[in-house]
């Protein structure tokens, strides 16, 4: 059994305003930012799933209805056996023992009027019973997990660097052994110097913790070192989705081969065919029918106005395109 | 033919509460005509800090301790204030990482083109309207009449970016200073933003001083490139044969620590931190972090020599295994 | 290190010595009196400024010194008991609304939108007027007249908080809404909150003086700047100066700090400011 599941997720935003009221006055659906347009996707124990797409594709969403910091508008987020999406109240708290997140801007996510003891220790108020000098205790051997000494436990956000600052974050996040981590864009504010030892840490962790991963990212090299299995979003769904591998060496959607075919290779002798497509993502006001990609793939036919399904084209690979 | 810029033994000291921050020390390098020069390093490194000085763009606390910069003849550092404004944004322009932060929120986009036109060439209204047009068009933005009415926060990334590029080159400029200009932009139209770079380089003939940590950008666009470490340049030269034979261990390992799509390859994080500038090791300034570390190096700051045609390197290490080589 | 970070601006440094001072000879009054302040002189009324008697005497003998330190002490604890009442009161509702948000909000905002309708003072007139003059009275009615803008000002900054990444993460890490609210939220909304609360203060002190002035809230035998300063008054025609100046003084004076010292104040409970940067 998949240790988390997601089943056809949907968030959609409503716009408000007089609009809306009109919009349903005349019967019609009203328009909303279709953030999220049914995503289904599975995680087994042990697993990193990584989750690429640009900005606009609904990731972070993702990330979000599947922690229920936001809830859906349709489908279910499934851990372990437990329907989240059916949780509320205590239950629902209750579940955040074993899923926890990490998230993208390390300044950001950490309360500047609380100490790092304070920050890394609040998990484990929250959800253990453990008394205030094993807490303390207990603070120190996760920051010592990740790499930072105990020196740090008394200070405060502001004065520590951008690396130390993410690794309290994620020293938070697994301070109570979860099961499962989502990690939203965990490299993305970080020097690029700091990337790599970010990266190592969290493979590291994985290793000796067995936590599974959903590791959402829009840096697809990081990604390749860091995910087992990866799906690639466009405009709220899922187009692609196979292991790693698999997916960077055969690339079977247009959106997935422009994507990588853009990712700048440090290296001048390389020269790629880009693929290119043609405009700018459109707004997920408006979101075409039939392939969302069509306007602007090189490909695109007519049978592409057709509604097109995620299905398995190869073992373990699913595409959503009607040319494939 | 001389250079369009040269930057002689540049230095860039701030006077800070906790004391002197040396963020740019005795930075020499030069831009060719038409060419695409990367500037690469870490936060910190001094890169940014280093375009802002060109531009005498430095306010106290900090300011140019020596140097000079010598464009199109001229030594920058020696103009006047007034002098040096008619040079910023019509001879030497500027593009900025954030581009919607670095738009003015209030005014149309196509107005902050236009007003460039009407300034720095008494052009009319309706002339700078249609220059505009003119640009927004070289820049690849569709509709330009219609997006010249928006505003920035109506625009995406892309788009602004775009923007900021349309009015760094209104003036047609000799050199143009792009700082980041697409870090934060998502990976696709970062793509196309430095191809129209390139693009754009290529026809008007101006020269690029690109700022970027990404290396990827550097193999993608750019000409030559200079590494920067802790406000000194260690290396700089061609960029094939730099990242064919990179000889400063901190390009090494810079090249070592990055993940990479096109081949698998295991990440080494660069040893150790920047060390702080505030009161900086007297000796080459890489030495902490430095597997190849000699005595020399921790007393004597390494002087850049040249290793190959167009190819200068910092390094005690690197000279002394050069000797042996050819010894 | 902490003085260093206290001395940033040192003119707000400045007023919160002056407070300090202001509240420690309030305190210690009876000690630090010449004289006791309602003990009159026949054989000294109306004496100027002297060496006897620094800010002079007034129509019975009374020393003014004395009269000015002991009515600083109605003056500080109306100001501080109101001010301090205002801000929990406020501060619960503006929580509230900026949290719930919904319907919530839209009551406790049409609440504050009709309290300011009313001009401040114009309002502290009414309530007092109809209550009656007390100490008790004057300090509800500057509360009352208060409490809207720390409802407004917590409201405005939870809306703010409330969107933070720390407040998310707050809710993965398994908090409940009131712990969110309670630990992380309201403190991150309380640097403005001393601001606005020492600038409070001030006008506290302003329209406590103001409603004696006219005749309301404090009067004699009750000494109070303010009903001192209206006593005065009548003897400036007369070239008894002393009696005005010295008291009209007193609540500049201390206004003026109140005013000045929230930035010194606002650093001091700010982490950030540790290690001065």
């Amino acid at each position: 059994m998949p240790l988390l599941a997601v089943e056809g997720l949907v968030k959609h935003f409503p716009l408000g305003g007089p609009g809306e009221w009109l919009d349903r006055v005349r019967g019609r659906a009203p328009k909303a930012v279709r953030a999220v347009d049914g995503v289904s996707f599975a995680v087994e124990p042990g697993e990193t799933l990584g989750l690429v797409g640009e900005s606009g594709c609904g990731k972070s969403t993702v990330a979000r209805l599947i922690l229920r910091l936001v809830d859906p508008t349709g489908g279910h987020v499934r851990f372990g056996d437990v329907n989240l999406t059916a949780l509320a109240g205590e239950p629902l708290r209750r579940q955040r023992r074993d899923l926890q997140m990490v998230f993208q801007d390390p300044t950001a996510s950490l309360n500047p009027r609380l100490s790092v003891r304070r920050a890394v220790e609040e998990p484990l108020r929250r959800h253990s019973t453990l008394r205030a000098a094993e807490r303390h205790e207990r603070a120190a051997q996760v920051l010592a997990r990740v790499g930072l000494g105990r020196d740090l436990l008394d200070r405060y956000p502001h004065e520590l660097s951008g690396g130390q600052r993410q690794r309290v974050n994620i020293a938070r996040a697994i301070a109570t052994e979860p099961r499962f981590v989502v990690l939203d864009e965990p490299t993305s504010s970080l020097d690029v110097s700091l990337r790599a030892k970010a990266i190592l840490l969290l493979a590291e962790l994985r290793a000796t913790l067995g936590i599974s991963y959903l590791f959402i990212s829009h840096d697809l090299a990081t990604v390749k070192y860091l995910a087992g299995r990866v799906a690639v979003m466009y405009l709220g769904t899922i187009v692609e989705e196979a292991p790693t591998a698999e997916l960077f060496a055969r690339p079977l959607h247009p959106y997935t081969q422009a994507l990588l075919s853009a990712v700048p290779v440090p290296d001048p002798d390389v020269r790629r065919q880009r693929v290119v497509l043609a405009g700018e993502v459109p707004s997920p006001i408006d979101i075409p029918g039939g392939c969302r990609l069509r306007g602007r793939c090189p490909l695109a036919q007519p049978v592409c106005a057709e509604p097109v399904i995620l299905r398995e084209v190869a073992p373990a690979h699913r595409v959503a395109c009607h040319l494939v | 033919m001389t250079d369009l810029l040269e930057v002689r033994d540049l230095t860039v000291h701030f006077d800070t509460e906790d004391g002197l921050v040396e963020a740019v020390d005795g930075v020499t390098f030069n831009v060719r005509s038409g060419e695409i020069l990367g500037v690469v390093g870490e936060s910190g490194s001094g890169k940014s800090v280093t375009a802002l000085a060109l531009l005498r763009l430095i306010r106290p606390p900090g300011r140019i301790v020596q140097g000079a910069v010598r464009f199109e003849g001229t030594d920058l550092v020696g103009l006047s204030e007034d002098e040096m404004r008619a040079v910023r944004g019509t001879r030497i322009a500027m593009v900025f990482q954030s581009p919607r932060t670095a738009l003015n929120p209030v005014l149309p986009v196509g107005r902050q083109i236009s007003r460039l036109f009407e300034l720095h060439q008494g052009a009319s209204r309706a002339e700078g309207r249609a220059r505009t047009i003119g640009m927004l068009k070289l820049v690849g933005i569709s509709e330009p009449e219609r997006r010249a009415r928006q505003y920035a926060h109506q625009l995406s990334g892309g788009m602004c970016q775009r923007v900021m590029i349309a009015m760094a080159l209104a003036t047609s400029p000799r050199l143009l200073l792009a700082d980041e200009p697409t870090t934060g932009l998502d990976v696709s139209i970062a793509a196309q933003i430095l191809e129209l770079l390139r693009e754009l380089g290529r026809r008007t003939g101006a020269s690029i001083l690109l700022i970027t940590h990404d290396l990827g950008v550097v193999a993608e666009v750019c000409d030559r490139v200079a590494v920067m470490h802790a406000g000194q340049i260690v290396e700089v030269g061609a960029v094939r044969t730099i990242f064919a034979r990179p000889l400063h261990p901190y390009t090494q390992a810079l090249v070592r620590s990055i993940p990479r799509i096109d081949r698998d390859v295991t990440m080494e994080p660069i040893p150790g931190t920047v060390p702080s500038l505030l009161a900086p090791p007297p000796g080459c300034r890489y030495a902490d972090r430095c597997p190849r570390v000699l005595d020399v190096c921790r007393r004597d700051r390494p002087a850049p020599r040249a290793a190959a045609p167009d190819h200068e390197v910092a390094c005690h290490a690197a000279e002394v295994e050069d000797a042996t080589a050819r010894g | 290190m902490r003085w260093r970070r206290l001395t940033r601006n040192r003119l707000s440094f400045g007023a919160l010595c002056v407070i300090l001072a202001v509240t420690l000879t309030s305190l210690l009054a009876p000690w630090v009196a010449p004289y006791d302040p309602d003990n009159p002189d026949a054989e000294a009324t109306l004496v100027s400024v002297s060496m006897r008697h620094p800010l002079g005497t007034d129509v019975y003998g009374r020393d003014q010194l004395s009269r000015v330190i002991h009515a600083g002490r109605v003056d500080l604890l109306v100001a501080l008991s109101a001010t301090a009442i205002a801000l929990t009161l406020g501060s619960a509702l503006g929580a509230g609304a900026g949290y719930r948000g919904g319907w919530v909000d839209q009551l406790v905002m049409r609440g504050v939108d009709a309290v300011m309708a009313f001009p401040a003072f114009i309002l502290a007139m009414a309530i007092t007027a109809a209550l009656g003059n007390s100490i008790a009275n004057v300090v509800a009615a500057i509360a009352i007249t208060h409490v809207p803008i720390y409802t407004r000002l917590i409201r405005g900054e939870m809306l703010r908080v409330r969107e933070t990444e720390y407040a998310e993460a707050a809710r993965t890490v398994g908090n409940r809404p009131h712990q969110i609210v309670l630990y992380h939220l309201l403190p991150n909304c309380v640097p403005p909150l001393v601001v606005q609360a020492t600038l409070a203060m001030g006008f506290a002190i302003l329209t406590v003086a103001a409603l004696s002035f006219i005749g309301l809230g404090i009067q004699p035998p009750q000494s109070e700047w303010g009903q001192m300063t209206a006593e005065g008054a009548g003897y400036v025609v007369s070239g008894e100066w002393w009696l005005v100046l010295f008291p009209g003084f007193a609540i500049m004076l201390t206004v003026l700090a109140f005013n000045l010292v929230g930035d010194t104040l606002r650093d001091l409970l700010d982490p950030r400011m540790r290690g001065v940067r």
